[in-house]
């Protein structure tokens, strides 16, 4: 390494810029002092939990269909039983495992997306960057519902991994919006310049440089792509695109609809579900409005 | 006058990829479409007649020439709005059950989308007027939760609780059984009863997010220099938050809303499916359910003309309302 090259390092180490392990340190105490961010976080904490435990946890096996079919919630079954004859509150917990690997499933898919097409398109510029915005706009524009629809009903069988990966490939679009007009911005600062000079490739300078420092950005957007990956496969669910003989929140809702629960006065079945999801939902904003406060200090307020 | 060649450029292009999303989708997915039709004609494990299932598949526009030339008949076919017959509902087309579905679906949904718009953004104003208060925090927590339940859930509820349980509201449909649409004043007013309930859940459901990027952006704008030299000035701080402050914060829920008014018969498939609505998301459905591919893919196309026209509007509104994007060229 030649002489001025060392001092650009030198350099850049003294500008303001973040490495992996400080950035993951510094959004958590954030999170974790933002009073809203905090109650998510224990909340989707429990979620987990629930979601690892489920077969331990639940009164009775999903496979049991030796009880009452179709009875109103009771002290033997808090949440009643399914038209099949099915412990409704041993469905909803050992669900969760599906309907939350459901979630960081699309969200995984969703940002692995969003950072390859959004930072390659950032930080190119130029043709690469006017493709790839061009296909980001397409698909922001293209309802999602519908073409899931049309993708969901000529796809050959019907599961939770074939759920994840085309609500996955088709909600990436925003995340790599969001993404891309950071790299933009990054792109032109001095430590990332410096790299430059140093000689660092261009995989290298994104990995180790960009990446740590819109850290917080990434883990917002999968957040939301989650919490949208959730609900589109719940809908998806409910309409009866899903594996019926699955066990998640959405099959369950389906499966409540269809044997009329409301109807017969079984309220538990379709609300507890709706509920579970929601509650998971409302932990993943309430963790992203300490995101939101982290990139926007303006929305901090004064004091929490 | 660039600005305008370049959106129309971009409305063409999502136009084609659409197009030909739907024409590759059936094509390149195993199974055949007509396979399962015409083992729906005719019935289980009975012989088909070489000759009828040709004649079938003259009759359903199903064609054995190649991809391209395939395309080409496709491409010509959208053009003229020519979707083929809908399986389900034959001898009609796919056009004809189209018309018949969205007018519902406009006057519903549309209508609830324009009342959701308001109140969410005359909300938002109010909660990051009252920052930091009771009000904020409340406002926005419940919508963070509306925002976070899945909306035929919530739609559901409504309907057991006040419908069923209350018989406040008609349970489904948008007219009594067995009464025929006309323009007369006894039927104008059953399909206003009919569409309360499910006007209300979209309402409830899709307010939240307009109340939060309003929200958003009016705690943006508060930051900014001229509000302060406005309080400098002694304004009054009513007038300070409309006349200074919400003017400039809602240009961007202004694009929200052209976008939303073109995501109108897209996000209408739950709620016609929970309130049997007969509208165009009510008609995907059964198309979905059926097996009517041509009817859903009709629909589809449909529905995605309708969001990239909408997209394009607030395009053009963008810079009628805002003149920096004029200026600075693409923002």
């Amino acid at each position: 390494m030649t002489q001025s090259a060392v001092e650009i390092h030198a350099y850049s180490r003294a500008e303001k810029r973040h490495t992996w392990s400080e950035m993951w340190g510094m959004i958590f105490k954030t999170l974790w002092r933002n009073k809203k961010s905090r109650v998510g976080l224990i909340i989707l904490g429990i979620f987990i939990l629930v979601a690892i435990t489920g077969p331990l946890l639940a009164p009775y096996s999903i496979a049991d269909t030796n009880f009452a079919t179709s009875a109103a919630p009771s002290a033997r079954h808090w949440l009643g039983t399914t038209q099949a004859g099915q412990d409704v509150l041993s469905q909803l917990i050992v669900g969760t495992g599906d309907s939350v690997i459901t979630a960081f499933g699309v969200g995984f898919i969703a940002t692995l997306l969003a950072i390859i097409l959004g930072i390659s398109s950032g930080y190119a510029a130029g043709w690469l960057d006017d493709i790839l915005s061009f296909i980001t706009n397409v698909f922001l524009v293209l309802p999602g519902l519908p073409l899931l629809i049309v993708l969901a009903s000529y796809a050959p069988g019907k599961g939770i991994g074939l759920i994840i990966l085309i609500v996955g490939f088709t909600s990436w679009p925003w995340g790599a919006r969001v993404l891309r007009s950071q790299v933009a911005t990054l792109r032109s600062r001095d430590f990332i310049l410096a790299a430059k000079l140093a000689g660092d490739s261009a995989p290298r300078i994104l990995v180790r440089e960009v990446l740590p420092n819109m850290l917080s950005l990434v883990i917002a957007s999968f957040l939301s792509s989650s919490l949208y990956g959730l609900l589109t496969a719940v809908g998806l669910e409910f309409l009866g695109l899903g594996d019926p003989n699955a066990v998640s929140w959405g099959s369950m809702l389906y499966w409540a609809q269809n044997a009329g629960a409301l109807m017969n006065g079984q309220w538990a079945w379709i609300l507890a579900p709706g509920l579970c999801i929601a509650c998971f939902g409302m932990s993943l904003v309430f963790i992203n409005f300490g995101f939101d406060e982290l990139s926007n200090p303006r929305l901090r307020g004064d004091y929490e | 006058m660039r600005y305008f060649l370049r959106r129309t450029l971009f409305l063409l292009g999502t136009l084609w990829v659409a197009i030909t999303l739907n024409f590759l989708i059936p094509r390149l997915m195993p199974g055949n479409p007509a396979s399962v039709m015409i083992a729906k004609f005719m019935g289980r494990g009975q012989q088909i007649n070489p000759q009828s299932l040709h004649a079938i598949e003259v009759m359903l526009g199903i064609s054995h020439a190649s991809l391209l030339s395939q395309y080409w008949q496709y491409l010509g076919q959208v053009v003229h709005f020519n979707f083929g017959l809908s399986y389900t509902q034959f001898p009609y087309s796919v056009t004809y059950v189209i018309a018949q579905a969205l007018p519902w679906t406009l006057g519903l949904v549309g209508l609830s989308t324009v009342l959701s718009f308001i109140i969410g953004t005359s909300l938002g104003i109010l909660a990051a007027w009252r920052r930091n208060k009771m009000t904020d925090s409340v406002v926005t927590s419940i919508s963070a939760f509306t925002n976070a339940f899945p909306y035929f859930w919530f739609a559901l509820a409504a309907v057991y609780f006040l419908s069923y349980l209350h018989n406040w509201f008609p349970l489904t449909g948008a007219y009594e059984i067995g009464s025929t649409p006309t323009f007369s004043g006894a039927f104008i007013l059953d399909v206003i009863r009919h569409g309360i309930l499910p006007a209300l859940t979209i309402v409830i459901s899709s307010m939240g997010g307009w109340l939060l990027g309003m929200r958003n952006n009016m705690i943006n704008t508060l930051g900014e220099d001229y509000v302060l030299l406005a309080s400098a000035k002694g304004l009054k701080s009513h007038w300070i938050a409309s006349m200074y402050v919400a003017r400039n914060a809602i240009l961007p829920n202004i694009t929200g809303f052209a976008m939303a008014l073109g995501f109108v018969v897209a996000g209408s498939l739950l709620t016609e499916v929970v309130f049997a609505y007969p509208g165009i998301g009510y008609a995907m459905y059964n198309a979905v359910i059926n097996e009517d591919f041509p009817l859903m893919q009709g629909i589809f196309l449909i529905i995605v003309l309708c969001v990239i026209v909408a997209n394009f509007v607030a395009d053009l509104l963008y810079v009628l309302i805002d003149p920096r994007v004029r200026r600075g060229g693409e923002s």
